[in-house]
């Protein structure tokens, strides 16, 4: 099978340049200084993401130049690899920020977690496109169920909750083969009893739930079968035990930072020079950009060291700040068109295969943006994940290029199938 | 079965732009219609560092330096940013209590959590040094540099003034000031404020999480330097002050030289005084309400302030003013007739005899025909039109209105006009018998002790002022005030003048003169006496100046609750000025050493002394 440059999508690729691009004239702004101004200075950050990015353009061409059909037959290998790294990290990993997530190599610290997210994504969008795969099969749903939560499991041992909870994101492959949208809606249903616990009483829940439940079962059905009032009455026992363990799990599952993290994405807790000085700091610099923005390299909040983890997690702190308003528009005008714009390369594609694993992709990097933007505007609580192709950092820059151009040169052969 | 669910590719899509659309929603509150985290942005990461300039010094005529400035720190506190603190080690560092820290805490906090206040203020030198190297532990925490005022010598209080910490009103009237500015709140401090002050600079620093500096904000285009003061070059001789002073130290009153060519003010004190010393720095709030409360009114200026009856001298300008109103002539004499209590001595033949006496009946005639000139047959009217006259003339010998003298809170005395008279006993109810205590500078006249100096600069110039003042230039350019050179006339002719001249040279020199104290050997001194009558004991009153002929000086002495009229107290007073003024030494050693000891008045309480505390 003859590549064909006119079939890369050249869309995905320009969007794909120009939010690397715009990342790092972002990541040079938040860690510039009059004293270290040279571009090409490997001893800053700004420096040293110029490396990645040209690696990481070396190996999106790499990519391409890849025949299609390996990534489907290296698929198992690769997840194979990425975990063994994930466990190897559990024992041999160096310690940052309290998550023990790196390896390192000396010249470079790796973060296998990172690449672990497009091994899985190509190990069960292999697992899916088998041709005799039936849903219906308890076996196949935990196997699916399976290869995503292993992964994910490792990466949370290492104390990297926010890595761990991107698998989540397989959700919407799922979702688009097939996964009822009932999960959704317990999801939902989950994070609100949630919240709700923690902010009344949950025993005063509990009779709130017990009241809607009666008032379904006898004011909204009209007939009533045996069968539904033992549906119901699951539904409230489960809702109850969910609610009561809420405090459990709170207390003693989450770590403090965790709790706190939460206490004031609610409101509960008011602490902006402790745990909420992260988010608030955040909301300062964007709030200070305005609608145009303070320009280029006039952040003074981000410029100050007042956020922290400027040029990683809150990276879109800059933006903010420097660009305003219109910049932030436009960058999340540019992801949102790409994520779009992935679903729709999805939908053309001949193979399951390259389709579960081009929403694979899509959901990826949909759930980092919604979780690192979300977190900076003070939507979401803290989660350390960084934005895609922006933030400050190797690992993860090189693994979304890499996740991202195998959809693209998988695309590029969609009439084959594979 | 792969298609089955293609439909729910848009529900995905749908996900993803509700996703986008609510960052949008929520970015254009943050960013557009939500003012507030601007303004917590500007707060925090830039940090407005006021520069104050020095404040400008002042010199004598002599160039000696009266005033100048000493650095002191103040510790500033943004409370926010007060972060990690090890309170214990923080204030044994600043060696205060707990309890002082969480007050002193507390106040900066309900000024403003965000902005800087003060923390603790005028530090030393010395005792901030002590813990400069600690300071980078104390996050939130600066420094700002201010100056304080030193006086070398402890002279001319009332003159130099001082200064203070801006008051609510002060921050209302003029934006300039900010909260913990200072500003001059009396004497020249308070006259010369604006040229005194400069122009506070600004510099706006980038300040990071961590409270260090990192430079400039936007290469410190909003950066303005701070304008140092200008310093005043003052019409005071210290010298002259000083010995002045020394005189006075146990006595009341006060003391205006003046030399009369110019207008300038040589001295210009008020017993008692005060160590301008005490009213600086942290020790100031204390020891001004020790001395605002001291009986004996140390803040009181009585040169500008107090207004008495100016008895005896008021004689001079009376003698003028009937003379110019051809109301008398020189050679014209009245018997003393004791129609207004008088001592025992010859009838005036003439307008000297007239002034070296002091013969008050003599002025009672004179201001008889000043007031009652026979314009008007009803006498109520005559009265009325003779004081509006006299009212003219005695304007244009600079009372009965404030001197434009460049000190604050100069009063104007009093002469009375027919309003006032018309007011007192109502109109046509009063004529000369019920004013004529006017003419011996009784009754309702009243003038300040800075006014009578100016008559005998008057006299001495022999028919004009220049309106005394107290800076005789300031800045680099050594820029002049015009205001201080325009001669005020009398318009009273100089021949007239030298007759008064010539009685006030009789009063001390000759026969029948009633300050022979006065006399200094060699130096041609004229002056006159004065007893301002009082509800206590008299004030003892004389004005003088010297030498006759080309006088370089003229002074007035008041000397309060003094025995023995103008020639006992305030007379050898004056002279003992002028000889030091004129020779730069007194050679009357004993007679100096006499007049500096004695206190006429030993049943008032003086200055209670206070102790200097250490700043």
């Amino acid at each position: 099978m003859q590549t064909d440059s006119k079939r890369f999508d050249w869309l995905a690729i320009v969007l794909y340049l120009a939010i690397a691009l715009f990342g790092w004239v972002n990541i040079y702004a938040a860690c510039y200084d009059e004293v270290h101004a040279q571009v090409f200075d490997f001893s800053r950050q700004h420096g040293k993401q110029l490396l990645w990015m040209g690696i990481g353009f070396l190996l999106a061409i790499f990519v391409l130049l890849i025949e299609p059909r390996i990534f489907s037959q290296v698929s198992y290998l690769l997840y194979g690899i990425v975990l063994l790294l994930l466990v190897v990290t559990l024992f041999i990993g160096s310690v940052t920020n309290g998550g023990k997530s790196w390896i390192d190599l000396g010249i470079f610290k790796l973060q296998p977690s990172e690449f672990a997210k497009f091994a899985t994504a190509l190990a069960v969008a292999k697992t899916v496109s088998a041709i005799d795969i039936d849903y219906t099969q308890w076996r196949t749903r935990a196997t699916l169920a399976l290869q995503v939560l292993l992964p994910a499991g490792l990466i949370f041992l290492q104390h990297d909750t926010g890595s761990a909870l991107v698998f989540a994101a397989f959700l919407i492959p799922f979702f688009r083969e097939g996964l009822s949208h009932l999960i959704f809606l317990y999801g939902v249903l989950a994070v609100a009893l949630f919240i709700a616990a923690l902010l009344v009483n949950p025993y005063l829940l509990i009779g709130i739930l017990l009241v809607l439940c009666l008032l379904y079962l006898f004011v909204w059905l009209s007939k009533r079968t045996s069968k539904t009032y033992w549906h119901t009455a699951l539904f409230f026992v489960l809702c109850s035990l969910f609610t009561l363990s809420v405090d459990f799990t709170f207390e003693h599952v989450l770590e403090t930072h965790q709790r706190n993290r939460i206490y004031v994405l609610l409101g509960k807790v008011e602490d902006p020079q402790g745990v909420g000085y992260n988010v608030d700091q955040a909301k300062i610099a964007i709030g200070s950009g305005g609608v145009t923005g303070k320009g280029f390299l006039n952040g003074t909040i981000t410029k100050a060291d007042f956020v922290p983890e400027q040029e990683t997690d809150f990276i879109f702190c800059t933006v903010g700040e420097e660009w305003g308003f219109l910049g932030s528009l436009a960058l999340i005008a540019m992801y949102i068109g790409l994520l779009v714009h992935l679903i729709t390369m999805a939908e053309r594609q001949r193979s399951t295969f390259s389709r579960f694993y081009g929403y694979s992709v899509a959901s990826i990097l949909f759930f980092h943006i919604m979780v690192n933007i979300g977190m900076v505007l003070g939507l979401v609580p803290v989660i350390g994940i960084p934005l895609p192709f922006f933030s400050y950092g190797g690992s993860s820059f090189l693994a979304f290029t890499v996740l991202l151009f195998i959809f693209i040169r998988q695309d590029a052969d969609r009439n084959a199938l594979i | 079965m792969s298609n089955q669910y293609s439909n729910r590719s848009g529900i995905v899509k749908i996900i993803f732009l509700a996703v986008g659309v609510i960052f949008v929603l929520r970015l254009a509150v943050l960013q557009i219609f939500d003012s507030e985290y601007k303004e917590k942005a500007e707060r925090q990461s830039l940090r407005n560092v006021t520069q104050y300039p020095a404040r400008g010094l002042m010199y004598d005529r002599n160039g000696n330096l009266l005033v100048y400035n000493e650095a002191v720190y103040d510790l500033m506190v943004i409370p926010r940013m007060v972060k990690e603190l090890d309170t214990t080690a923080f204030c044994r560092a600043l060696g205060i209590t707990r309890e002082d820290f969480d007050s002193r805490m507390m106040k900066a906090y309900i000024y403003s959590p965000y902005s800087a206040s003060i923390f603790m203020k005028q530090i030393s030198k010395e005792e901030f040094g002590r813990w400069e190297s600690q300071l980078y532990k104390f996050k939130g925490f600066y420094i700002s540099k201010r100056t304080l005022r030193i006086y070398d010598r402890p002279i001319a209080a009332h003159v130099l003034g001082y200064v203070g910490e801006v008051n609510e009103k002060d921050l209302e009237d003029n934006a300039y000031y900010k909260r913990g500015d200072y500003i001059g709140k009396s004497g020249l401090e308070l006259s010369y404020e604006e040229l005194l002050r400069g122009r506070k600079g600004k510099r706006v620093i980038q300040v990071d999480v961590h409270n260090r500096e990192i430079g400039h904000y936007m290469h410190g285009q909003l950066d303005t330097m701070p304008e140092e003061g200008l310093n005043l070059y003052t019409t005071l001789d210290a010298d002259l002050q000083e010995y002045a002073e020394k005189l006075m130290a146990n006595k009341r009153g006060c003391i205006v030289a003046i030399e009369p060519s110019t207008g300038e003010v040589l001295t210009l004190l008020s017993a008692p005084t005060y160590d301008p010393n005490l009213l600086v720095g942290r020790v100031r709030g204390e020891n001004f309400v020790k001395l605002n409360s001291d009986i004996s009114k140390p803040l009181f200026n009585r040169a500008l302030q107090a207004q008495y009856p100016p008895g005896s001298i008021f004689k001079i300008a009376q003698a003028m003013t009937a003379l110019h109103l051809g109301a008398i002539t020189p050679n014209t004499g009245f018997v003393c007739d004791k129609v207004l209590g008088c001592h025992n001595h010859p009838s005036a033949r003439n307008v000297q005899d007239a002034i070296k006496m002091s013969c008050n009946p003599y002025f009672y005639y004179t201001y008889r025909r000043v007031i009652q000139q026979g314009k008007y047959k009803n006498i109520y009217k005559d009265s009325q039109y003779g004081l509006t006259v006299w009212h003219d003339y005695m304007l244009r010998f600079g009372f009965g209105q404030r001197l434009d003298i460049d000190l604050p809170n100069v009063k104007k005395g009093n002469i009375p006009d027919t309003a006032f008279y018309n007011r007192w006993y109502g109109k046509e109810r009063w004529a000369f018998s019920t004013i004529f205590s006017n003419s011996i500078g009784q009754g309702e006249v009243e003038v300040v002790p800075l006014q009578m100096a100016n008559l005998a600069c008057i006299v001495a110039n022999r028919g004009y002022y220049i309106t005394p003042h107290l800076v005789r230039y300031y800045g680099p350019d050594s820029t002049k005030i015009d205001k201080y050179y325009e001669k005020h006339e009398t318009g009273i002719e100089k021949e007239y003048f030298d007759i008064a001249v010539r009685g006030m040279y009789d009063v001390v020199h000759g026969a029948g003169g009633t300050a022979h104290k006065a006399n200094i050997p060699d130096i041609a001194v004229c002056g006159k006496t004065g007893t301002a009558e009082n509800y206590g004991e008299d004030h003892s009153v004389f004005i003088a100046f010297a030498p006759m002929a080309n006088p370089q000086i003229a002074v007035a002495v008041y000397v309060e609750n003094a025995r023995g009229g103008g020639g006992t107290w305030a007379a050898p007073i004056a002279s003992l000025v002028i000889e030091k003024y004129l020779r730069g030494e007194v050679k009357r050693k004993d007679m100096e050493k006499m007049y500096m000891d004695i206190n006429p008045c030993q049943k008032l309480p003086l200055v209670r002394k206070i102790k200097k505390k250490k700043k």
